[in-house]
């Protein structure tokens, strides 16, 4: 009997406690909400921050959250302060679209950065286009998509596997190999590369899938050995890339027989995969640690003062860092944070960049930017060996690119 | 036609890594019955102990990481999985919860991103298409077999261990200290996956998702050699490292694993004790 009492009495507190913890919860939220309405405007950040891609986009995070530190220590915004909502995709697809739904709703956010693989910006399309809201993806992709409530601020194809691609056409490298992740983004590049390669007399000798996380290498390797071609092209994606490059350099190709040309490997990956396995190696980006520039010098020290001194700083992370520079320009210049006034204001707004000029293309959403080939350096830098001189226009689509016709 | 040749040693290579990471699952779920998804987590903590200890030296880091991935999973078991002997389907659901965990602690003591871990200089090099750390990977799980085997069928603790599995009750009546069986099982068990972690580094990315990559793959080679045999474990990992390396050479990555997994589903329509197995009425 003593015992039963004790057990009500202990449900009942427990309620009374979760009670009292809700509505606390919910007066919170109302202050928040309001003061959201009065002196803050509340910017979603929507990244995995578990799981296997993990790894790539907590940088992402950080420089975006160090650019709203920036912007705030200088003003805000219309005289408001932004107020990041962190949310945690969790390398999962159908997560990111249910966490925008609720940065959306719940939130009410002006805006969402977020993304990283394709998968996680397709879940997330219908979402953002439904509720006309805005997304802002900083990652190198696929091309062949231009939603009107996304904002690419990372590379399309002709600004990163084109020039990729031409220069290997300049350095006589005719018979490649492609090697990459089992999913969107390798399989259209690919197809993007064979289409160049039949263009302009190149070889493609094989293609190649490993499942995303794929360990396993030295069946891949061996086929590689056996077709020898001058160059490999490779669009694996994530810890693939560590595993690849480890039994690469351990079946003894080196880089001046057979140089890998990636587009997915930045700073931060070099360091995961040992600099030993890939220095010497080709990589195509927009933007590096090294790019000599005013505004990356300082993107570079405000980072390293944030986040620690052995922190480096790549490509995606420039972009994301770039992508809440351009929006908020956008907010300036239309006047308010409402989603269509910003939309119709961010074309043609530019700003000097870490990675150099960046404008805004306000036909399809996505910006001009340098595109830059480099080579991976014994201390773990990557050392820029050419540029397109001027910031190319995006093109997603490919369509000034006549050997492209057959691809959309 | 070489290509063809040379995919036999590698076969076996991809096989001697598969058997590495299932040898420590043969002890926790062939022997104890555990369905052990930190498994994969001991696996990452040995990595990280090799991370640790790279200016000592790869060669101590072995022992190190055996000690480390053996004292965890000897915590693990005293203070949880104990409790949840003979509810198989509760363990995995709190075993995958205690990978989570220590996944994110991985990622809180050593940062999200992939560490380096140099490969020591004498395993630099190769023969033919077989580069040194691969043969020293199928050194290291020969010599990890030879270890077990005696361990379990010349010492006293070994064959007290056989005894626990085979008829646990009978073995308590006979006098032997089950509870302390089953906590030098799991320490032995997860030891071994600290030096498949250490191996692993050689061929690997280190990070703290590392073990959700070989987790799956430890089982398929325990079930498929026949729960608790060794001899199982080594015939099903060399057997699988074959068909995937060429099926893999055949077709791509991606279909071998659907080859893989279609073979295992069909092998185990026909043996769906495995390979191996013990006659004995504890297991019916």
């Amino acid at each position: 009997m003593r015992n039963s009492l004790w057990r009500t009495g202990a449900a009942f507190t427990l309620a009374a406690v979760t009670l009292a913890a809700c509505a606390g919860q919910s007066s919170t939220n109302d202050t928040a909400a309001s003061s959201g309405g009065s002196d803050t405007i509340k910017v979603g950040i929507l990244h995995s921050l578990s799981g296997t891609m993990a790894i790539s986009e907590v940088t992402v995070r950080d420089a975006e959250l160090l650019a709203i530190e920036e912007i705030n220590a200088a003003g805000g915004v219309l005289g408001k302060k932004l107020e990041p909502v962190v949310e945690d995709g969790a390398s999962d697809w159908p997560t990111f679209a249910e966490k925008a739904t609720k940065l959306i709703a719940q939130d009410k956010v002006a805006t969402v950065f977020g993304g990283w693989t394709s998968a996680s910006r397709k879940a997330m399309l219908p979402v953002f286009e439904k509720r006309k809201a805005l997304l802002w993806y900083p990652v190198q992709y696929e091309g062949l998509e231009s939603s009107p409530y996304i904002f690419y601020t990372g590379a399309t194809t002709n600004q990163q596997i084109v020039p990729g691609l031409d220069y290997l056409k300049e350095k006589g490298k005719k018979k490649l190999f492609l090697v990459g992740s089992d999913y969107v983004f390798p399989r259209t590049a690919n197809k993007i590369i064979k289409a160049y390669a039949a263009a302009n007399g190149m070889e493609v000798l094989g293609e190649e899938y490993t499942p995303l996380g794929h360990t396993e290498y030295s069946t891949l390797v061996n086929k590689i050995v056996e077709a020898k071609p001058d160059a490999v092209f490779n669009t694996l994606n994530g810890d693939s890339n560590v595993a690849f490059f480890k039994q690469l350099k351990s079946a003894g190709i080196s880089a001046d027989q057979m140089p890998v040309m990636s587009v997915s490997v930045a700073e931060e990956e070099v360091r995961g995969i040992g600099v030993d396995n890939v220095a010497g190696h080709l990589v195509a980006w927009n933007y590096y640690q090294t790019t000599d520039t005013p505004a990356n010098e300082k993107f570079v020290a405000a980072f390293k003062a944030k986040y620690g001194a052995d922190k480096v700083t790549s490509d995606p992370m420039e972009a994301g860092y770039n992508a809440v520079y351009l929006w908020a320009e956008a907010v300036k210049k239309a006047g308010t944070s409402e989603v269509e006034a910003v939309k119709k204001a961010a074309g043609g707004v530019s700003l000097d960049r870490p990675e150099g000029e960046v404008t805004i293309d306000g036909d399809n959403q996505h910006v001009y930017k340098t595109a830059r080939i480099g080579v991976v350096q014994p201390d773990g830098q990557i050392k820029e060996v050419w540029n397109s001189g001027e910031p190319i226009k995006p093109d997603p689509y490919l369509k000034t690119y006549s050997w492209a016709g057959g691809l959309v | 036609m070489e290509g063809v040749l040379n995919q036999l040693p590698i076969g076996l290579s991809i096989g001697a890594v598969l058997l590495l990471i299932a040898l420590g699952l043969t002890f926790t779920f062939g022997q104890m019955g555990v369905v052990n998804m930190a498994h994969g987590e001991f696996i990452m903590a040995g990595a990280y102990t090799a991370y640790l200890l790279q200016g000592v030296g790869f060669l101590i880091a072995l022992p190190a990481a055996f000690v480390v991935a053996g004292l965890m999973g000897l915590v693990l078991e005293r203070t949880l999985i104990r409790r949840f002997y003979g509810r198989p389907l509760d363990t995995l659901l709190l075993t995958w919860g205690v990978s989570l965990l220590l996944q994110q602690l991985a990622r809180d003591l050593f940062g999200a991103p992939n560490v380096q871990v140099a490969s020591p200089a004498w395993l630099r090099g190769g023969i033919g298409i077989l580069p040194y750390n691969r043969l020293f990977i199928m050194a290291l799980a020969a010599a990890s077999v030879l270890a077990i085997w005696a361990y379990m069928n010349r010492t006293g603790q070994g064959r007290r261990m056989r005894a626990v599995m085979q008829n646990r009750r009978l073995a308590a009546t006979s006098g032997i200290d089950t509870g302390r069986v089953d906590q030098r099982t799991f320490f032995i068990g997860s030891g071994l996956a600290g030096v498949a972690g250490v191996a692993l580094t050689l061929i690997g990315p280190v990070g703290p998702t590392l073990g959700t990559y070989y987790i799956v793959d430890a089982f398929l080679v325990v079930v498929a050699g026949g729960l608790g045999q060794l001899r199982g474990a080594v015939l099903a990992a060399a057997g699988l490292g074959l068909l995937n390396s060429y099926a893999e050479f055949w077709s791509d990555a991606s279909l071998a694993k659907v080859v893989v997994f279609m073979a295992i589903i069909g092998f185990l329509q026909v043996r769906p004790q495995g390979l191996f197995f013990v006659r004995s009425r504890a297991l019916s």
